[in-house]
């Protein structure tokens, strides 16, 4: 595998990263970096430490890392996640230094765990840490239970001070969404089975309407609508396709995820597993319970929707 | 009547769905099968997923039918935890 960081790499402007990855060959990874300087979103760097873990660590080179590039890596805790030396030291965090470095979640009781430091690590008022747990809660919930992924999910994230957000990015090297939707429902796309999996009420775990008893089919949907209701970006890749949801002006809630304002593209180089990246701020933070009432029309409008399309129709002869 | 309080499993955060499951097994059906009222007690819960909630009761509903929400009352539970609920109970009883 080749990865190269570029300049910039956030949500908006991610295409041409994933574009470029080269994911053959998952015994060796080589990361190259611009040489100048390189700012990318925490879902980049959870992606680079998520393929590392595939990779055999003796086979892992990272190349013409310059020391402004390096520094925020090394802090993030890249080399530490690659087992590679990076030869900077890093004595104390910067002022503004609000960030959660590069952690494996395998299971529940680390889930926990990770929940509970993760909020003074950010410095958040409890207002916005609201939506930022559930977040990160129900993504590598989503990981634990349905990646069927050896590494568990990878997680980071990053405060913005300029702009005053949060950036999360959290990837497993499981099986993908397009297999674990296809338990339940036919999507012969892996954007199909973006969109089935954003749609509330849709699990791999049944068809049934009301899911399981423990899974309904409504975490990414409420994700999606936390990113969107706040005016922010945020973006699925799995398989060979990419959803972003871009931001919008309007709060009108769609239970299809491709009715939103939103780009794809399903050429990218395949890629095993599942990536989120999510960027919510923290100037716009709507108050989550009016986010949860949109959430309840438009998730049982959805349902009375999928309920009637299943109705026979009397025949008339 | 049986209270169960979350708090004490749940922390202030109540997303793990394993107690979830837990609660809903060894303590809320066999209270139910021999008939009692349930309250559930969100006392010092701020916060709750979706997936935790769902975990808790969309089986009780499943299984008893809706009439069981006439059984179970949730008591001191803030409005996101409200909303929540009513997110679920909603969706249970419209599939």
């Amino acid at each position: 595998m080749k990865i190269f960081l570029p300049n910039s790499a956030f949500i908006g402007n991610i295409d041409p990263f994933l574009r470029a990855l080269d994911l053959s060959n998952s015994d060796t990874l080589e990361i190259t970096t611009n040489k100048s300087w390189i700012s990318i979103h925490p879902v980049v760097l959870s992606l680079v430490a998520a393929l590392g873990l595939k990779a055999n660590p003796k086979e892992i080179k990272c190349d013409s890392l310059e020391a402004k590039s390096i520094h925020y890596l090394e802090r993030m805790g890249l080399f530490k996640f690659l087992g590679v030396r990076s030869g900077i030291n890093i004595t104390k965090h910067e002022p503004a230094g609000r960030f959660i470095p590069l952690t494996q979640i395998k299971n529940s009781k680390e889930l926990s765990r990770f929940i509970e430091d993760m909020i003074p690590l950010l410095h958040l008022e409890p207002k916005q840490a609201e939506p930022i747990r559930y977040v990160v809660s129900e993504l590598v919930r989503n990981v634990i239970e349905h990646a069927d992924s050896r590494d568990g999910a990878i997680v980071c994230a990053q405060y913005y001070a300029k702009s005053n957000r949060i950036a999360i990015g959290i990837v497993d090297t499981g099986v993908g969404i397009k297999k674990t939707i296809n338990q339940s429902y036919p999507a012969e796309t892996s954007m199909k089975a973006i969109q089935l999996a954003l749609t509330p009420g849709i699990t791999g775990t049944t068809n049934r309407e009301g899911g399981t008893e423990l899974n309904a089919g409504a975490g990414l949907f409420f994700i999606k609508t936390i990113a969107k209701v706040n005016s922010d970006l945020f973006m699925v890749y799995t398989g060979n396709a990419l959803y972003k949801l871009l931001k919008s002006t309007t709060n009108k809630l769609y239970s299809d995820p491709l009715r939103d304002r939103h780009s794809q593209a399903e050429d990218l180089p395949l890629f095993n597993g599942t990536v989120v990246g999510i960027d919510i701020s923290l100037d716009e933070t709507k108050e989550f319970s009016g986010i949860l009432s949109l959430i309840r029309g438009v998730y049982a409008r959805s349902v009375k929707e999928r309920k009637k399309a299943r109705y026979r129709k009397p025949k008339f002869i | 009547m049986i209270t169960i309080k979350l708090f004490g499993q749940t922390g202030s955060f109540a997303e793990n769905k394993d107690i979830a499951r837990d609660l809903r097994i060894k303590e809320i059906i066999p209270a139910l099968d021999k008939g009692e009222d349930i309250v559930l007690d969100f006392t010092n819960v701020e916060a709750a997923t979706q997936s935790f909630i769902h975990a808790l009761i969309s089986d009780l509903i499943r299984k008893y039918g809706y009439e069981i929400l006439d059984k179970i009352s949730f008591k001191n539970c803030n409005e996101t935890i409200q909303k929540i609920i009513m997110i679920v109970t909603d969706y249970m009883q419209e599939s």
